[in-house]
């Protein structure tokens, strides 16, 4: 293999193994509930795993990825002897599971960065041997009575799959059907879909159709019911029923001579008047499949910088075109102005459709807290129960996944601190099982996640005193519960001494705070001592291509994202009134803080001549709210925002830079940054 | 003319290394198929040199599919290999008694593959 192509190769296997590990998790998650709520498991839900674990193994085989690949072979093992029934379902097998999956994923991880990247894996190795050791149960008996022809083409599995239906006293069909060529693999997934209602399909065997352009299919299906009663329910003169294993009597009515030859098996043929499949959804069924692609988000990427590339040399057509009018109006300059404006409508739909391809579910990361939450609360002996919801709200790739890192961190201090062990909370009069929710919902051009938990609550007394402590605050500041809470944002406060495997990892709730921040968000704290904490996280939809609002101060232009702008203000000078040494405003019957960017960005103040009106930008993020005062507001625009790069990234009060269109570049607002400057601000006064 | 191999499995990786692994030999058309059913419909189709398939697939698995392909007229004579991860021997033994030409074990060596290849598509 060439060197591009290997790298090709290295990049659908990190893809694929995140896929898979992804979908293992999942699978994990419904096995663990499934014994929790002390229901049936899915026996396809067990190979499903399995045949998780066995691709892995096997495209890890295949890059020479030692560690991977033993470490997925002693996985496979375990759930091989447990789909096959020798090793029992038991929480201890889940946790191990769970652990697997961790320590794989951690893996893949470090093999994206390099692939000599290892772990010890033994422990593990170690865990599952003990598992298979405690293997007691016998193995199955081979299915007496069944054709061999027909256990010929079972895999070991699938024979297992037999026999325990032959054990539990199931009936074991053979359903023969023809389907055409066309659309068979709709067809038989309908026809499966319906058999599961009433049994397992423990094989599928395909056969030459017995008409040309068709295929016939055997399935071999275990049931309580009959051959009879399953053809009576199934209503198709296509599909055939024969009984295998036992050998039954059919009713009398259809005299077949089943009683002299009890080892034969027995065909149903039920006359039924069933019409044909609708010609049309057959055709539509066949696109359908393979209908995803895999991309790599850098081609998004670079799709929607030159969308956004087109958006400005679209808005430099438009500025001509109106200027062209201006000089000269005639059915030319109609004529362009039409067309701009139905480029601009297409352009705006090209730019939807892009931005919608980058947007994922944000159950991407719910379904990973979901793991944490389960494994954090098994160690720590703590019963939680989690109320996910919208979790097909949708977000940026990019943020989704720029918001693990904090919404684990949230999630882990609201397991290891914030709920409570089963006996305190007893003690405390509430129920034994605490509560964890997860929600989001889309709340215009932001997404608001709620992470809340009924757990003991912060101790506003507890964080004053610790604040104190530290230096942070002085012991006279006033302040109030929201400011108390705030604190626990600021660089260096903890309110725990000791250090948990699954919190306090030196990393503090300020680094959380900058995270979300990066990401043009916001994070509130809410919480009732005793009674649990809510954290708010808003967000926006996606950070590419916004649409800002372009301000003029001291000369110089500068872009605010409009989405986090509320209204625009013309004010007197008078209207501005000084409170505590800080600028402010009354906006309906409330406090409005102001914000001189002239202060901030330390411009020249321009001396302004004739009236001394300016404006004021409300901006308002979460529930916080600011004005920032501007000399000239300018217009809409969109704007593609581009990174200042790492040599600027200390800049405060700065997202990034964005190109005009007229070879003009300006600097975009960091909003929530400005809001923290403004509340550091406040909470500076207190010390 | 080119001749065609049909390539059975349900990894994208793995389709891809095996794709990659035959065009590194010459001069072959490679047809992909992503799971079973796909391989069913395909081979009604196009005149298949070769068939690879895995075993553990999601909707149908290899051994029926090689049986399937035995059954059928055009592809009695067909060369046939298996493309597993080691697990079962029963498998193995199975694949072999239903008329497959190879069973080859997943991490293969390409150069496994190409000779086997060579041996049964060879001028």
């Amino acid at each position: 293999m060439s060197d591009s192509n290997s790298s090709r190769a290295i990049k659908d296997f990190l893809a694929e193994s995140e896929e898979i590990l992804e979908q293992l998790n999942l699978d994990l998650v419904t096995l663990g509930d499934a014994i929790e709520n002390g229901g049936d498991v899915d026996p396809g839900l067990l190979n499903t795993i399995f045949r998780g674990a066995h691709s892995f193994k096997g495209i890890s085989g295949m890059f020479g990825f030692d560690d991977l690949c033993e470490l997925c072979h002693h996985m496979e093992s375990l759930l091989d002897s447990l789909r096959l029934g020798k090793v029992p379902l038991s929480e201890n097998l889940i946790e191990t599971l769970f652990s697997l999956l961790e320590v794989l994923t951690r893996l893949v991880h470090g093999k994206a960065e390099s692939e000599d990247f290892t772990l010890d894996i033994n422990p593990f190795i170690q865990r599952i041997d003990a598992l298979l050791r405690g293997d007691e149960l016998s193995a199955p008996p081979v299915a007496e009575g069944i054709d061999p022809a027909i256990l010929r083409v079972l895999t070991e599995y699938e024979e297992h799959r037999l026999n325990e239906s032959i054990k539990s006293g199931k009936n074991i069909l053979r359903v023969a059907v023809n389907f055409s060529l066309m659309s068979f693999d709709v067809e038989l997934a309908a026809l499966t879909d319906h058999l599961k209602q009433y049994g397992e399909v423990l094989s599928t065997l395909p056969s030459a159709g017995d008409l040309p352009g068709h295929i016939g299919f055997q399935l071999l299906f275990g049931a309580r019911s009959t051959g009879e009663e399953l053809a009576r329910i199934l209503q198709s003169e296509d599909i055939k029923i024969v009984c295998l294993y036992p050998a039954v009597e059919v009713a009398a009515p259809l005299n077949f001579p089943a009683k002299s030859h009890p080892s034969r098996p027995v065909e149903v043929e039920i006359v039924n008047k069933e019409g044909e499949g609708n010609e049309e959804e057959r055709a539509a069924s066949l696109r359908s499949l393979s209908r995803t692609v895999r991309v790599d988000i850098d081609k998004l990427d670079n799709l929607m910088n030159i969308v956004g590339e087109l958006v400005l040399s679209k808005s430099a057509i438009t500025a001509i075109a109106v200027q062209l009018k201006q000089q000269e109006s005639n059915d030319l300059t109609a004529e362009l102005q039409k067309a701009t404006r139905g480029l601009e409508r297409r352009l705006e739909e090209l730019q939807q459709g892009v931005m919608d391809v980058r947007m994922v579910p944000i159950s991407q990361i719910f379904d990973k807290m979901v793991r944490i939450i389960r494994r954090a609360s098994n160690e720590q002996g703590k019963r939680i129960t989690l109320d996910v919801r919208g979790a097909e709200t949708e977000l940026d790739k990019l943020i989704v996944e720029d918001l693990s890192d904090p919404l684990m961190h949230i999630i882990r201090n609201a397991v290891d601190h914030g709920i409570e062990a089963p006996e305190e909370r007893v003690a405390a009069g509430k129920s034994e099982k605490g509560t964890i929710t997860l929600w989001a919902a889309q709340k215009g051009n932001h997404v608001v996640l709620e992470i809340g938990d009924d757990g003991r609550g912060i101790d506003a007394n507890r964080v004053r005193q610790k604040a104190i402590e530290r230096g942070l605050i002085s012991p006279e500041a006033e302040l109030s519960r929201e400011d108390i809470y705030n604190l626990v944002f600021l660089p260096g406060f903890s309110t725990r001494d000791e250090v948990t495997d699954l919190s306090g990892r030196g990393v503090g709730m300020d680094v959380v705070k900058n995270n979300i921040a990066a990401l043009s968000g916001a994070i509130e704290i809410d919480s009732e001592f005793g009674r649990g904490t809510l954290m708010t996280i808003t967000l926006p939809i996606t950070l590419a291509i916004i649409k800002a609002l372009i301000v003029r101060v001291s000369g110089r232009s500068y872009a605010i994202p409009i989405n986090s702008v509320l209204e625009t203000l013309m004010i007197n000078a008078s209207a501005i009134r000084t409170i505590e040494r800080r600028e402010v405003m009354e906006l309906r019957q409330k406090t409005l803080p102001l914000l001189r960017l002239t202060e901030v960005f330390a411009l020249p103040v321009e001396e302004k001549q004739g009236s001394a009106r300016s404006f004021v930008v409300v901006t308002g993020m979460a529930e916080k709210r600011i004005g920032i005062l501007v000399d000239e507001l300018i217009g809409q625009q969109d704007v593609v925002i581009k990174s200042l790069g790492k040599a600027l990234s200390f800049v405060r009060g700065i997202a990034g830079a964005a190109d005009l269109g007229n070879q003009k570049t300006i600097l975009v607002l960091d909003v929530g940054g400005l809001m923290n400057e403004a509340l550091r601000g406040e909470l500076a006064r207190h010390v | 003319m080119q001749k065609k191999i049909l390539v059975a499995e349900d990894s994208p990786t793995m389709r891809y290394l095996i794709a990659s692994t035959i065009a590194a030999l010459g001069d072959f058309t490679v047809i992909e198929a992503g799971n079973g059913f796909e391989a069913l419909r395909i081979l009604p189709h196009e005149k298949v040199d070769l068939v690879i398939t895995d075993i553990n697939m999601p909707d149908i698995n290899g051994l029926e599919l090689v049986s399937f392909i035995r059954q059928s007229p055009n592809y009695r004579t067909t060369p046939l290999f298996i493309i597993s991860t080691e697990g079962s021997a029963r498998d193995r033994e199975k694949g072999m008694s239903l008329g497959a030409n190879a069973y080859l074990v997943k991490p293969f060596a390409p150069e496994e593959l190409q000779s086997l290849i060579r041996q049964y598509l060879g001028e």
